[in-house]
């Protein structure tokens, strides 16, 4: 049974997704039970194969018993099966975070959206375990269209809009991986990932491999999304649905971070391996890294602000991935990692702060009284971002910032230490908002869980901060 | 030769998603930018002198077949690009209803 653990992770979700539709049938409390269910045994999924690497060391899972590189593998090590308890866990949360949302819509919406949610995590977990490059495709495009679903499903008026644009760049960025991926192929022969790197000291001289790559750098660039290119991110935020916008933002953007990773850095046999892909991508994330982050500040809707926050964010990870020293590579999967966990956190509380649909920056005024539990989270959760220790992000950027100045590269650390100070601006503009100011009249009350995910959420922030050392020695360097 | 032909559908295709005010022209570009992905895959399998891959009873395995593998490939790619379009066509069917319009106001 454990032999075949890789297969169960991703499969639980999708068994799930197919049974939550049929759920809603009776009732929409029972299609959240059944992807709560299928959340679950995903965890503990993840859970037992974490538990093996730990024991026993990384292991490689061949389907269907065809070896590679002829055969799809899932490749297990304390990053990946890290990466999908942590996805699990959030998809968990953000299921108990939803569970008493008031059923305005017929309980079948509701399970298609649960479905599709499922569908989503099912996607992540493959683009974190997975070895091939084509599997990734495919999970990459199950993960995506999930996601547009899921943002159509919003209430406002400019949904279908929204996801449709989000539908069309993401799209093209898929095809432009899988472009890339056709002229890697044809260079080296293989789509096996550890196979390419054992093969790519002898191609990396060749134009179409360099192509290749650069090609499927830019598609995930367009879905990561990467600052020039993100224009489909602030609408698609702002329009999903409140209860599934924890998960959207936490998910897809860390699992295409770490295929980032893989696929320049560790797959091609460290730094160097992808020259300029790399540059071009460093200086993106500088750029990113400043103008996201005052571009947050600067908005009047909160889950637009989100969104520049997440494109900023992701800015660091890209710098980590450019300077490609072992501390910076750590630090960015870190860093990554930790965003997911927070960010999920800040979107719980600005679904609830936000009502018919909207969240305004303004309707965070007196939280602190108005919803004393959600204030708190959003207290914890915006200075962890913002980079206090002893909470997660910090020791991300620390170790960023190490591996910037073992480098040499003045204008990275330089970035990175401007952007903290404007996430913090964006930042204290909320938590100013709920304890300085007096709540505006008549908030509804809507709590359920909700409180309780917020504080856990921010707590998990703050514990992963406390326990980085170890979690870092024993997932995340052995890994790199 | 055949190669320019794939650029110049992927080239269109592009051309196509950032140009067009109509939305399912749009929709429609993003196709043809898949299908020059196929396409490409299609053109890399083949090899000169040699016969599609199938098996016939009593005949020898050679080199003489193309590559069967980016035709499986782009079967796949093929699933997704349908299933893209159904959502994106449903998309669509919801924002006409909403605004009476596919054009894109720009």
């Amino acid at each position: 049974m454990s032999e075949h653990l890789p297969a169960i992770i991703v499969a639980a979700p999708l068994v799930a997704a197919l049974a939550a539709p049929l759920a809603a049938l009776r009732s929409a409390r029972w299609a959240r039970a059944c992807a709560l269910l299928g959340q679950l045994a995903a965890l503990a999924a993840s859970g037992a194969a974490l538990e093996r690497v730990l024991r026993s060391g990384p292991w490689r899972y061949a389907f269907g018993a065809w070896a590679p590189p002829w055969g799809i593998e899932h490749s297990v090590d304390g990053l990946s099966a890290g990466l999908a308890v942590l996805f699990s866990a959030l998809a968990a949360l953000t299921s108990l975070y939803g569970w008493h949302h008031e059923e305005e819509d017929p309980p079948v919406r509701e399970g298609a959206l649960q479905g599709m949610l499922l569908l989503l995590l099912s996607g992540c977990l493959g683009i974190a375990l997975t070895a091939d490059l084509f599997n990734l495709y495919v999970f990459l495009e199950i993960a995506s269209l999930s996601s547009y679903s899921a943002v159509a499903a919003g209430s406002g008026r400019d949904a279908a809009k929204a996801a449709f644009q989000y539908l069309l760049l993401g799209s093209a960025g898929a095809s432009f991986w899988v472009l890339g991926l056709g002229l890697l192929y044809s260079a080296s022969g293989t789509l096996n990932l550890p196979h390419l790197a054992a093969l790519w000291p002898a191609l990396a001289a060749r134009p179409e491999a360099a192509a290749g790559l650069a090609l499927m750098a830019a598609g995930l660039a367009l879905k990561l999304p990467v600052f020039p290119l993100n224009a489909w991110q602030a609408d698609a935020y702002a329009a999903a649905p409140a209860r599934a916008m924890p998960l959207l933002s936490a998910l897809l953007s860390t699992a295409l971070a770490m295929a980032l990773l893989r696929l320049l850095n560790l797959g091609l046999g460290g730094s160097g391996a992808a020259g300029p892909v790399l540059a071009v991508l460093g200086w993106a994330g500088i750029v990113t890294v400043l103008v996201a982050s005052a571009a947050a500040f600067g908005q009047s809707d909160a889950r637009r602000m989100l969104a520049w926050s997440s494109a900023g964010q992701l800015g660091y990870v890209l710098i980590g991935l450019a300077l490609g020293t072992r501390s910076a590579l750590a630090g960015a999967v870190w860093y990554a990692a930790a965003h997911s966990v927070l960010k999920c956190c800040l979107f719980m509380v600005a679904g609830e702060v936000g009502r018919g649909g909207r969240c305004d920056v303004d309707d965070f005024r007196g939280l602190s009284r108005s919803r004393p539990a959600a204030a708190a989270g959003l207290a914890v959760a915006g200075l962890a971002l913002a980079g206090a220790p002893p909470a997660a992000p910090f020791f991300g950027k620390w170790a960023l910032l190490q591996g910037a100045f073992q480098s040499g590269a003045w204008v990275s650390a330089a970035a990175l230490s401007a952007s903290s100070l404007l996430t913090a601006l964006y930042v204290f503009r909320l938590i100013g908002k709920a304890y300085l100011e007096q709540p505006a009249s008549g908030a509804a009350g809507r709590s359920g869980w909700a409180p309780v995910c917020i504080l856990a959420a921010a707590a998990a922030g703050v514990l992963l901060g406390l326990f980085h050392q170890p979690l870092m020695a024993a997932l995340v360097e052995p890994a790199l | 030769m055949s190669y320019a032909v794939c650029a110049a559908l992927a080239l269109l295709g592009l051309h196509g998603m950032s140009q067009s005010s109509n939305l399912l022209r749009r929709l429609m570009a993003l196709n043809v930018l898949q299908v020059a992905v196929i396409a490409f895959y299609l053109l890399l399998a083949v090899k000169t002198g040699a016969e599609p891959p199938v098996l016939e009873a009593g005949a020898a395995l050679s080199e003489r077949f193309i590559n069967p593998l980016p035709h499986a490939l782009m079967l796949t790619a093929i699933v997704v690009s349908v299933a893209t379009t159904g959502v994106g066509l449903a998309l669509l069917i919801r924002i006409h209803r909403q605004f009476g319009t596919l054009e894109d106001g720009r």
